[in-house]
């Protein structure tokens, strides 16, 4: 789960990291009240869960109370990156000496968090990476001893930061951190990491991403979530416990397993179709779950055809039957659909899908290539 | 013969009276795996599975009353980390934990503690580890594979099944499947069972089941290059998985340029391996 910059500050200001003073607002009128309260100049920064705000003409600065209401109307008013603008933070302008970068992150090759620190700030990490890598500073952190101080000062050290700032820059490496392994983050971001005018480091951007399997025992950072930011079929999903992601092709797929449902959209697409999803209800899903799956999957309006492809392990073939037919009895359809059951009770789930007269197909090879020619008809007709 | 789990595993459940666990137990007892005990805290001193077999409070319990060199773990993901701690602790040395959805820095800190000790973990979120014929440690159907010289590792669940299947239909045997789990932090790579495949003489040849995100693929492509004289065939799911797009698994994600499909097949096919289009095709690209 994404935090939006000014809640990814909140949680880095509880952890001693120094921000901008600053407010969110949803109305114009909202920024021009903060605006005045700060006094001073002001940047008004659109609040989405996008990188490149900034080219995107969503992050602007304001010179007075007025033009902060006049910016924060029309940032208000724009999409970034095709995500409507919902949200302004309204921070106080710093004096930007010299921009920082430093973040953490999990390396999945090093199975431990690394550290990366760069004295390129304020442009995108990757493309530090690309043009001058030799630039970018990384340490591996043993999750078991945590951050030291000696690896913190050997990143300020790296990059060339003045001798006077390095007990700041590692309070705030201890910070960025401490929040990192509290929150379960999987990213936390600080770019850039400002000197201002008068020597002091401050946070002037925030990033962090939460892992989802680690919400259970964080209900504050949880009821985080920006409900807005999700499609509702994707909320709908993330109800039933299912993952879905829609595509922009024409054939619905329903699967159980991420990578076997990976692997159908892939056939999918060796048979010459496009798949509209990738849907994955997990491991034993009952008739229910199979059922508001259906619901989503046909909820686009591109779907021209069905292809279920279920390897019964954990889940029984006959409960996904049963889940299909259900679903068929609420939702009415005549998009065709093509089931394809093998596993745990496979016989019974034949005999139930045979008596409802249902399309299946023994293979994965030929149900994609059945819900490829189905798709087709329907395509043409 | 086989990799990890044998005829001679004494398995130890985590989880035992759980609802997965104990249908899984059961599961695994029919199969013919030697279950020697269960543990579920605060059911110590109680039988399951007909009254056979004992449940422990504790893993140092369960492992000293008898002796058991395997655990798997069926707990919630919350107490999964507890659990490989746990069994890590009780000197268990094969650990495959199935659980799912376990917090992944949970799994660094687990992952850095069982390294100290020695032990070596499967998973988590994976299907087990299976020796047809002999025995079944975790969930994959039993009835998909029978005995052979092949060996089979795969980051996947189902797909893994279906893959197995696939073998199983052209009368193809399998000397061990290795499910390692679609976490992005593991506790076993490819690289690590490819090595004791190779060292196992009575596999012949290996297929590997890849997908996107990470770049376990590139690094087994560089080992089977460097390393492997049997012969390896491959399958890598996500071609059609868009860039940045979250599909399930936390470990399939494709991050920025590496991670793609495109590019571990790219790997695996430059260091010799045949990649089938798509998993029905795997027997046909076999050696």
């Amino acid at each position: 789960m994404k935090l939006h910059e000014y809640q990814a500050k909140q949680v880095f200001s509880q952890y001693g990291i120094a921000i901008p003073r600053g407010r969110v607002a949803s109305t114009a009128s909202e920024a021009k009240s903060i605006a005045q309260e700060l006094g001073g100049r002001v940047v008004v920064k659109s609040q989405v869960l996008v990188g490149g705000r900034g080219k995107a003409g969503g992050i602007r600065l304001a010179n007075s109370p007025s033009e902060a209401e006049e910016v924060a109307t029309q940032i208000l008013a724009m999409q970034v990156k095709g995500l409507p603008v919902r949200k302004v933070l309204v921070d106080e302008a710093a004096t930007i000496v010299e921009e920082i970068y430093l973040g953490v992150t999990n390396d999945r090759g090093a199975r431990s968090p690394v550290m990366i620190a760069s004295s390129e700030g304020g442009i995108e990490i990757e493309e530090v990476a690309r043009n001058m890598p030799e630039r970018l500073f990384r340490i591996t952190i043993d999750p078991l001893l945590g951050l030291r101080e000696y690896q913190a000062r050997y990143l300020a050290a790296s990059i060339e930061l003045r001798r006077e700032l390095w007990r700041e820059f590692v309070g705030i490496a201890q910070g960025l951190y401490t929040a990192y392994t509290e929150s379960d983050a999987t990213l936390a971001e600080i770019n850039p990491l400002v000197i201002t005018g008068d020597g002091r480091l401050i946070a002037l951007d925030a990033k962090m991403v939460v892992d989802d399997n680690a919400l259970f025992r964080h209900t504050e950072l949880a009821e985080m979530r920006d409900f807005d930011e999700e499609a509702p079929p994707e909320r709908e999903a993330r109800k039933y416990g299912l993952s879905y992601v829609k595509l922009d092709g024409n054939i619905g797929c329903m699967v159980n397993g991420a990578g076997l449902a990976m692997a159908t959209m892939d056939v999918i697409k060796l048979f010459g179709g496009e798949p509209a999803n990738f849907l994955d209800i997990g491991g034993g899903a009952g008739a229910d779950k199979v059922a508001a799956a259906l619901g989503i999957i046909l909820s686009d309006s591109n779907v021209r055809a069905v292809l279920f492809n279920i390897f019964g392990g954990i889940t029984r073939c006959d409960e996904v039957a049963r889940g299909i037919l259900m679903a068929l009895r609420e939702v009415s359809t005549d998009v065709p659909m093509v089931v394809r059951l093998t596993g745990t009770n496979e016989a019974e789930g034949q005999r139930i899908l045979a008596e409802a007269d249902m399309l299946t197909a023994g293979s994965l090879s030929e149900a994609a290539q059945t819900a490829v020619s189905l798709a087709n008809e329907r395509q043409s007709a | 013969m086989s990799i990890l789990v044998d005829k001679k595993t004494r398995l130890l459940v985590q989880g035992i009276t759980g609802r997965e666990g104990f249908f899984h137990a059961t599961q695994m007892m029919e199969y013919g795996t030697q279950i020697v005990a269960g543990v579920t805290p605060g059911k110590g001193g109680e039988w399951v599975l007909d009254g056979k077999i004992p449940v422990f409070d504790t893993v140092v319990g369960a492992a000293e009353t008898t002796g058991a060199n395997c655990s798997v773990i069926f707990v919630p993901a919350r107490f999964a980390a507890d659990a490989i701690l746990e069994a890590a602790d009780g000197g268990i040395p094969l650990i495959v934990c199935i659980t799912e959805g376990v917090p992944v820095q949970d799994m660094m800190r687990a992952r850095s503690y069982i390294n100290q000790h020695g032990a070596r973990l499967v998973g988590p979120n994976c299907p087990g580890v299976l020796t047809p014929g002999a025995c079944k440690v975790g969930i994959i159907p039993g009835q998909i594979a029978i005995p052979g010289s092949i060996g089979v590792v795969s980051r996947s669940g189902t797909l893994t099944y279906e893959v197995l299947y696939a073998l199983q239909r052209k009368g193809l045997g399998v000397s061990t499947c290795v499910g390692i789990g679609g976490d992005p932090i593991n506790g076993t790579s490819f690289m690590d069972v490819l090595a004791m495949f190779e060292d196992d003489p009575h596999t012949d040849q290996v297929v590997l089941i890849g997908e996107i995100g990470g770049t376990d693929e590139e690094r087994a492509a560089e080992f089977i290059a460097d390393h492997m004289t049997k012969p390896v065939a491959a399958f890598v799911a996500g071609v059609t998985a868009p860039a940045d797009k979250r599909m399930g698994h936390a470990g399939a994600i494709v991050e920025g340029g590496s991670g793609l499909a495109a590019d571990k097949i790219a790997a695996l096919k430059s260091a010799g391996v045949r990649v089938a289009e798509h998993p029905d095709l795997i027997p046909e690209v076999l050696a």
